[in-house]
């Protein structure tokens, strides 16, 4: 096995190289070759989502992929989301909706949660508790985390509502 | 309309009760928050700890020779490298690097400061550890019999802690009682589970100086517990805390992996990180104290309760950390939730080589409150009361002071009870499942209702509470609020911020709260016991009153009106009477400090009111004011998996008065949400000192698909004390779910269950009679 591997990515919408040993995550890859702690470490196993990235567009806990696995993919994490539209909207839902409290499981479950809606832009209650369903949170109870998808799902998006407006 | 104006218009009405989006969310929620795991300073080093490999052993010999040998291995470390350090704990009873005996599977033996984790990993598996097995102790029922080894060699009879409480005459108050009624109840380990595993940085500066980037919940006192490890003055322990991933009471006190880094940081002269991973949390951070409680209770047939006698066994596990002191909670509710005429209360506490138990949100409360919540059902059952009318009959009233000594200047409970009975259909609903117990559904319906008392006040645990305040106007009525109140992401920096810009008439987005340094903020005792919106809400607003009439007084004395005339609103110095604008804040402001060079930083402090504190016997007052709930948990068991679902929770909570309603209803939902794993989900199974399930696999947390509806009505009872009426509430919500759930699990099925976790396969095997029931042996 080779003591590192070559790879190329699009990460946040940037063409990206990085050379990684074989046995690295895609969390660790992101975390401390790449310096983007928003994506967060908190059971390394697959077990809480607080890692939780999106691959080609799928949700994926990046502690249970290899770093080499990333090699000609497109990679979206919570830096990249935040700077979108729809992250913008689900960062503000997330806040107006009070579903942040210490906040390690937020950027994990904003990327859950947009993955969900780029699928079905009006789901279900049930479909959001489903979609959540694996990602932990200790502070919330989930409640206000269920809201905030039921708001950043419906209406028309807030943020372009008030640029219209100021024209 | 700008954000600003909006602002601006928002503030002239009351920011009391309204729902107040949390400051840092959008830090948080975009990943832009830096947690201790996410820092990385220049030429920092990474720590790794190696942890026994018995539960209970000599140490005989180490040899770290081959781990030093290592490439990008810095230092290797055990107690003979760090001769001068001390004990730490609550009881002072063991040292962070363990010298030559290992007390459970967590102990820690050596530690190793590396390049990466990985090397610190990997220098780990070359130590060599020679040990002599000793027998283990892992029931506390055997740590109290006769010739059963000692953990600790000073501490005979193996016992950490005792609390002895009583009033009147139980005896008398057995001769009175038509009915008397006793149970084992059985409560289990779980713990915290904070999504942000531990970690520290420490650093020492050239001068000598340490600093800490930490996630206490007690900076300053801590800094105080740090110095005495390290023999320096406390002046030169700089503790700043980065946004924290949790706490829930985990971080009350010193663990060894907090001196150990410090160790190493001193040794290496580099800043040494040291971060846990999900097993070794779950492996070596405390956990709830698991309790055996036997309890004797009695009441006449008119439904008065006469006594209650309540015995508890306490598994302290191998060292002595906040969870010992767990009791001194447990008493009041066993004493003061009801109206007790005669009570009587022992604890012991008995070390084992079992992991040792912290603090945790309800403090002892949520094991107090599952046995006297299924007395209070099982009394009324034995005298054919509705159980709602005998907990209203025997309820505290506003005014009381209980024969423990408590005063509850407010209290709500008798609303509570009314009011989280009737929204949930209580009384209908506890009949009609009663009666479908033995009908050939077998899917049973259950309700089930408890209350809880709990300090809302501050508490009297330290021989002061108290928290200091610093406000600091700028020249555009922007505010900076450094307060000492620590936030672990209950909302703390939000209600404060709201509760000056109430005084001040100024919108959320005009304040800047910085609360995470001990060299800026004020001394504060920690962010414990519900505390915070209470102490250091009380002293925000001394703060803010004093800005206030320094700002009324100069505007006074420029408009010609009289101060008494001028209020603050909207941004604006105002007509109290009218509204009407006299002048723009920021332009008061600037003419403060440029024409009469005014002072515009603010100074105060608010320690808890003067009251009777407990004497030798606990009796007296512990907080200013008392937090009141009723909770009702409707649920449905499957008979035939033993599966039970939380469907509904009902609650009625008396906080004095709602601040921020979007963060009080995240306090509520959170705790009873983690009152449901407590009853439900959640088991650490520890066998022979070992902790079998130690990830999220096997420790069942509860997940969104599962979570109950949640109906909540505020009692706001305007306390004298609180800030605007306010109470505390951070621990209130968790603490009455699994007494809920027990008597909604009797209702179902009239099986009565005395242990927890309800988990299927203990519910199924309880149906069957096939579970034993929760003994009590220990010798009297």
């Amino acid at each position: 096995m080779p003591a590192r591997i070559d790879i190329e990515f699009t990460l946040n919408g940037v063409r990206t190289r990085a050379s990684v040993p074989p046995a690295m995550s895609t969390l660790a890859m992101l975390r401390e070759v790449l310096g983007l702690t928003g994506t967060k470490y908190a059971c390394g196993e697959g077990e809480c989502g607080a890692c939780t990235i999106l691959v080609d567009g799928r949700s994926v806990n990046s502690c249970l992929m290899f770093a080499a696995e990333c090699d000609g993919r497109e990679i979206l994490t919570i830096e990249g989301l935040a700077a979108t539209e729809r992250g913008e909207r689900l960062v503000r839902a997330f806040t107006d909706a009070g579903a942040v409290q210490c906040g390690f499981c937020t950027p994990g479950l904003v990327m859950q949660a947009s993955a969900l809606l780029a699928a079905d832009p009006q789901p279900s209650e049930a479909e959001i508790r489903r979609a959540i369903e694996g990602n932990l949170c200790r502070c919330t109870g989930y409640r206000k985390i269920i809201d905030a998808i039921v708001a950043a799902s419906s209406g028309p998006d807030p943020a372009l509502a008030a640029a219209g407006e100021g024209q | 309309m700008s954000a600003v104006s909006e602002n601006r218009e928002l503030a002239t009405v009351s920011l009391i009760g309204a729902r107040i989006p949390k400051m840092d969310a959008p830090e948080k929620a975009s990943g832009r928050a830096r947690y201790i795991h996410d820092l990385q300073l220049p030429g920092m080093l990474h720590a790794k700890i190696l942890r026994s490999a018995h539960v209970h052993a000599k140490i005989v010999a180490i040899d770290t020779s081959q781990a030093k040998k290592l490439p990008g291995v810095h230092a290797v470390i055990t107690a003979a490298d760090v001769p001068w350090q001390r004990p730490i704990g609550v009881a002072k009873d063991h040292l962070p690097l363990k010298p030559d005996r290992v007390r459970s599977l967590r102990d820690e033996i050596a530690a190793v400061a590396a390049d990466t984790p990985e090397i610190a990993e990997a220098a780990l598996g070359l130590i060599r550890v020679e040990y002599e097995p000793l027998p283990v102790l892992t029931d506390a029922t055997a740590a109290l019999e006769p010739g059963a080894p000692l953990i600790h060699a000073d501490r005979p009879g193996n016992i950490a802690m005792t609390f002895d409480y009583s009033h009147g005459d139980v005896g008398q108050g057995e001769a009175e009682s038509d009915v008397v009624v006793e149970d084992v109840f059985r409560l289990h380990y779980v713990t915290h589970c904070c999504m942000g595993v531990s970690g520290v940085i420490a650093e020492f500066e050239p001068n000598g100086n340490l600093r800490l980037y930490s996630n206490t919940q007690v900076p300053f006192l801590h800094k105080r517990e740090f110095a005495e490890l390290l023999g320096i003055d406390p002046g030169r322990i700089r503790i700043i805390q980065p946004p924290i991933g949790g706490a829930f009471g985990s971080k009350l006190d010193i663990y060894p992996f907090e001196p150990i880094a410090i160790f190493l940081a001193r040794i290496t002269r580099r800043p040494v990180k040291l971060v846990f991973t999900r097993e070794e949390e779950f492996l070596a951070s405390p956990t709830r104290q698991p309790v055996l409680f036997r309890l004797r209770s009695g009441c006449r047939k008119d439904g008065t309760l006469t006594f209650r006698v309540a015995e508890t066994l306490h598994d302290n596990g191998a060292y002595t950390s906040w969870g010992a002191t767990t009791p001194f909670v447990m008493m009041q509710t066993v004493s003061s939730l009801y109206r007790v005429p005669h009570c009587k209360y022992h604890t012991r506490a008995v070390y084992t080589n079992n992991p040792y138990a912290g603090s945790f949100r309800g403090y002892g409360n949520l094991q107090a409150t599952f046995a006297v919540e299924a007395h209070m059902d099982r009394l009324a059952d034995a005298i054919g009361m509705d159980p709602l009318e005998f907990r209203l009959k025997n309820a505290q009233e506003p005014g009381e002071t209980t024969p423990q000594g408590m005063h509850f200047r407010t209290c709500g409970l008798k609303d509570c009870l009314k009011s989280a009975a009737e929204r949930s259909g209580y009384v209908e609903k506890r009949r009609a499942y009663r009666a479908r117990q033995m009908d050939a559904n077998p899917v049973k319906r259950g309700i089930g209702m408890a209350s809880m008392l709990h300090v809302g006040g501050g508490a009297k645990i330290y021989p002061s509470d108290g928290c200091g305040t610093i406000l600091k106007l700028d020249d555009f009525a922007h505010v900076t609020l450094i307060t000492g109140a620590s936030e672990i992401g209950q909302g703390s920096e939000t209600v404060l911020a709201e509760l000056v810009c109430e005084e001040l008439g100024l919108p959320i987005a005009a304040v800047t709260v910085v609360n995470n340094d001990t060299d800026i903020t004020p001394w504060d005792v920690g962010v414990h016991a519900s505390r915070t919106t209470f102490i250091a809400g009380n002293s925000a607003i001394g703060a803010a009153r004093k800005a206030k009439a320094k700002i009324l007084a100069a505007a006074a004395a420029k408009s010609g009106h009289a101060p008494e005339a001028l209020d603050l609103r909207g941004g604006f110095v105002v007509l109290k009477a009218s509204g009407e604008r006299v002048i723009e804040l920021g332009k008061l402001i600037r003419s403060l400090h440029f024409q009469d060079k005014a002072e515009l930083v603010m100074t105060t402090h608010y320690y808890e009111p003067p009251s009777k504190h407990q004497d030798r016997g606990f009796k007296g007052d512990v907080s200013a004011a008392y937090a009141w709930a009723t909770q009702v948990c409707e649920v449905e068991v499957d008979t035939q998996t033993g599966i039970v679902r939380l469907l509904r929770v009902t609650g009625a909570h008396d906080v004095g008065r709602v601040l921020n309603r979007l963060g009080i209803e995240g306090q509520i939902e959170g705790g009873v949400v983690m009152g449901q794993g407590y009853a439900l989900t959640e088991n650490l199974i520890v066998e022979a000192g070992a902790i079998r399930n130690p990830c999220f696999r096997d420790y069942k947390l509860v997940t969104a698909p599962e979570i109950p509806e949640i109906d909540v009505e505020f009692i706001e009872t305007m306390d004298g004390e609180g800030p605007q009426g306010a109470k505390g509430v951070g621990e209130a919500p968790a603490i009455c779910i699994a007494a809920a759930v027990a008597n909604a699990i009797e209702n179902a099925t009239g099986v009565r269950i005395t242990a927890l976790p309800f988990t299927p396969e203990n519910v199924y095997r309880a149906l069957r009679g096939a579970a034993q029931p929760p003994q009590w042996r220990p010798a009297d």
